[in-house]
């Protein structure tokens, strides 16, 4: 295989102007503030499609449990805006004031010595990255050591996805339970409902989401990207020529789960509230298959699939309530058994080589081809 | 806690929600069987195995309506032809399902899980349509209401009674087809060497669609003795199926007695924890001395040694 040197070849370039221009001028101008917030609220999925890309596309590792560590950034964020909003002030008809309302409805009287640490900006943002990072070590470490993967591993990530629902849900007092943590009002006294500070969110969403994708195709063109893709199709020869194959699979779960983790907090932020109904184990497989809708293999592909996923189950929920739910689970069906790379994979397959086509049409040199990796990578996972 | 009940009382309580346990048992065994066919010997992942039951349930929830209306004299009886017509309902369209989409699918198992999970969302929209979205209750024949005394202090429902020895019915079956038919020889031939097996004359598609449609029907009868103990909505299959894998899973994927050992267990710490503490911690406990266990021990409680 030849390893690319330059960081975007050519088809890959023009994706990343494409989701550039999209999301940086072309709905920011189009869209009112309604929409854009809820574009900002599909985007925070996309931070989990492309910790999906390289831990289920490029590692092999189908992860079923993302929802938690989306959850666990989530909660993260909001314990914060929570510990904010409710200061003595805001709280002094509550008998205990200064802790969050929910926590007064249930007869608790002092702050949790678990909540303390996130009175500070600075230690919610590391909790933001540590908590779900180190979660998913253990977790990986746990199994992946012992050689579970494939079917049991997914398996066990939704038993811990429904673990920690259940477990939300029933610490109302702690966690809010099932309403979750609403009523979310200032960042470091800085309103975050008003509308010029969802479009400002909304751009720190966008310039996160850019980093992130800058990130994994970092990783993903490093050798280590390689060696997960090796991994993925010849465990046992990996294995064989002297990689620890578990570290590798560990890097890709916990890294997965950073990027699902700044996606929570974002959605946090973005959305105002966070609640168990993003946690466990339904939001958890719909994130796999925006996944699987955009292209498991293609890191923009997490992007646009979480996008228009989330478009259409917008406005077919508005309009055919009833029609949403057989969309969705056709859609399941249909990426699976008719289309394994999802859009990317039939952007490659019928749209690229047309526009090459065209290109070499006008120039009479021939198109050096677009190959290298989408080539490569167009193969099947399994 | 404890120190407000005698000696006599907590026995009694025990025994009680040892026997709440043995009904939540016998709900888990019957859905882990048909689960245990499907995932433990053909390896696929069926999500939708929650939505097989669950047509099983409203199979009979309709057949007691009909005997309701049109033959009211032999309503004590409709329970048996409910279940067979459950198995027969779920069955088929586990036969169907198979043919249509689990077949392209055998070398793909993650993806198994996908499409099957899509298959329960459309089926669950689909009992939503035609059932609505409210959960329905079947009505019990007279003889199975009511509770059996057993000393003052002990007293087991008798519908409970009815669904263990249904359950224990049903193992024997399953275990006698899949241990000492020739069928059952057959799928357990395809499971370990698909392309001996073929060689030596067995339809291994036929094996895989049956074996395939037999999960599912016994899931279909799951569910009719669902009914016996609770109600049936749309969703209430995905209630139980993280449950169920976990029970085949933590059981051992191939084993018959894995299978049931670990629905033993894992009912009875569930509902003897129910008393000390709310349900939901209790869930939560179970759930992760489960996810715990198999974390050190992934290949589940009875293992079979293979090589792989």
């Amino acid at each position: 295989m030849i390893i690319n040197s330059r960081f975007f070849n050519r088809s890959e370039l023009i994706g990343f102007v494409a989701l550039a221009a999209l999301l940086f001028v072309i709905l920011p101008l189009s869209l009112d503030v309604f929409r854009l917030n809820l574009v900002a609220k599909y985007l925070t999925y996309a931070f989990v499609g492309i910790g999906l890309v390289l831990c289920w596309g490029y590692g092999g590792i189908l992860s079923l449990g993302q929802g938690v560590f989306f959850g666990l950034g989530g909660y993260c964020m909001a314990m914060f805006l929570k510990l904010e909003a409710s200061s003595p002030e805001n709280t002094k008809i509550q008998s205990t004031p200064g802790i969050p309302d929910f926590m007064d409805w249930n007869q608790i009287t002092s702050l949790p010595l678990f909540w303390q640490p996130f009175h500070s900006l600075t230690l919610t943002i590391l909790a933001i990255i540590l908590v779900p990072g180190l979660f998913a070590l253990i977790i990986g470490t746990a199994m992946f050591k012992r050689r579970v993967g494939g079917t049991y591993f997914a398996i066990i990530t939704q038993a811990v996805a429904a673990i920690l629902t259940i477990l939300i849900v029933g610490q109302q007092g702690y966690t809010g339970g099932i309403n979750g943590m609403t009523d979310l009002r200032t960042l470091k006294g800085w309103d975050i409902r008003p509308d010029h500070a969802k479009v400002i969110l909304y751009f720190f969403e966008v310039f996160l989401l850019f980093g992130c994708i800058l990130l994994a195709q970092f990783i993903r063109l490093t050798k280590l990207g390689r060696i997960l893709v090796a991994m993925r199709e010849q465990e046992d020869r990996v294995r064989f020529s002297g990689y620890s194959v578990a570290n590798f699979k560990i890097f890709a779960f916990c890294m997965a789960a950073i990027f699902a983790a700044i996606g929570g907090a974002m959605f946090a932020l973005n959305v105002g509230f966070m609640s168990p109904s993003f946690v466990g184990i339904v939001p958890s497989i719909e994130m796999v298959i925006y996944t699987a809708v955009g292209g498991r293999m293609s890191i923009f592909g997490a992007v646009w699939g979480s996008l228009l996923v989330n478009v259409a189950k917008t406005g077919l929920s508005e309009s055919f309530p009833q029609l949403w739910l057989f969309g969705l689970g056709g859609l399941f069906i249909a990426v699976v058994l008719a289309f394994p790379n999802g859009l990317s994979g039939i952007w490659a397959d019928y749209v690229q080589p047309r526009i090459d086509r065209l290109l070499a049409w006008r120039k009479p040199k021939p198109a050096k081809a677009w190959t290298d990796s989408s080539v490569a990578d167009g193969a099947p996972a399994e | 806690m404890l120190g407000d009940y005698s000696i006599g009382d907590l026995g009694s309580i025990f025994v009680m929600q040892g026997f709440a346990g043995l009904i939540l048992f016998s709900v888990y065994v019957l859905m882990a069987l048909g689960l245990a066919i499907i995932f433990g010997q053909m390896g696929v992942i069926n999500m939708a195995h929650g939505e097989f039951m669950i047509l099983g349930a409203y199979v009979t929830w309709l057949t007691s309506s009909a005997f309701q209306h049109y033959l009211p004299a032999l309503f004590p009886g409709y329970f048996f032809l409910a279940m067979v017509l459950a198995f027969i309902a779920s069955g088929a369209l586990g036969m169907l399902v198979e043919w249509g989409l689990i077949r392209h699918l055998y070398k793909r198992p993650l993806d198994t899980l996908l499409a099957t999970w899509g298959l329960s969302l459309i089926l669950q929209q689909t009992y939503r349509s035609v059932f609505g979205a409210r959960e329905v209750g079947v009505e019990l024949p007279q003889w199975m209401l009511g509770s059996k005394q057993i000393t003052d202090t002990i007293e087991v429902p008798i519908n409970g009674i009815f669904v263990m020895c249904l359950t224990v019915l049903i193992t024997v079956a399953v275990a006698w087809i899949m241990y000492k038919s020739r069928w059952g020889r057959q799928v357990r031939a395809v499971v370990q060497n698909r392309i001996m097996a073929g060689a030596v004359g067995i339809n291994t598609e036929k094996v895989d669609r049956y074996t395939f449609g037999l999960g599912c029907g016994i899931a279909g009868v799951a569910g009719s003795a669902f009914t016996m103990i609770g109600s049936t909505g749309p969703t209430s299959g995905q209630l139980y199926i993280v449950d169920t894998f976990l029970v085949v899973v933590f059981g051992g994927a191939a084993s018959l007695l894995g299978t049931i050992a670990s629905a033993f267990s894992i009912s009875q710490t569930q509902s003897t924890l129910e008393f000390f503490m709310s349900g939901s911690m209790a869930k939560v406990l179970t759930l992760l001395a489960i996810v715990g266990i198999l974390m050190l021990r992934p290949q589940g409680l009875f293992a079979l040694k293979v090589r792989k």
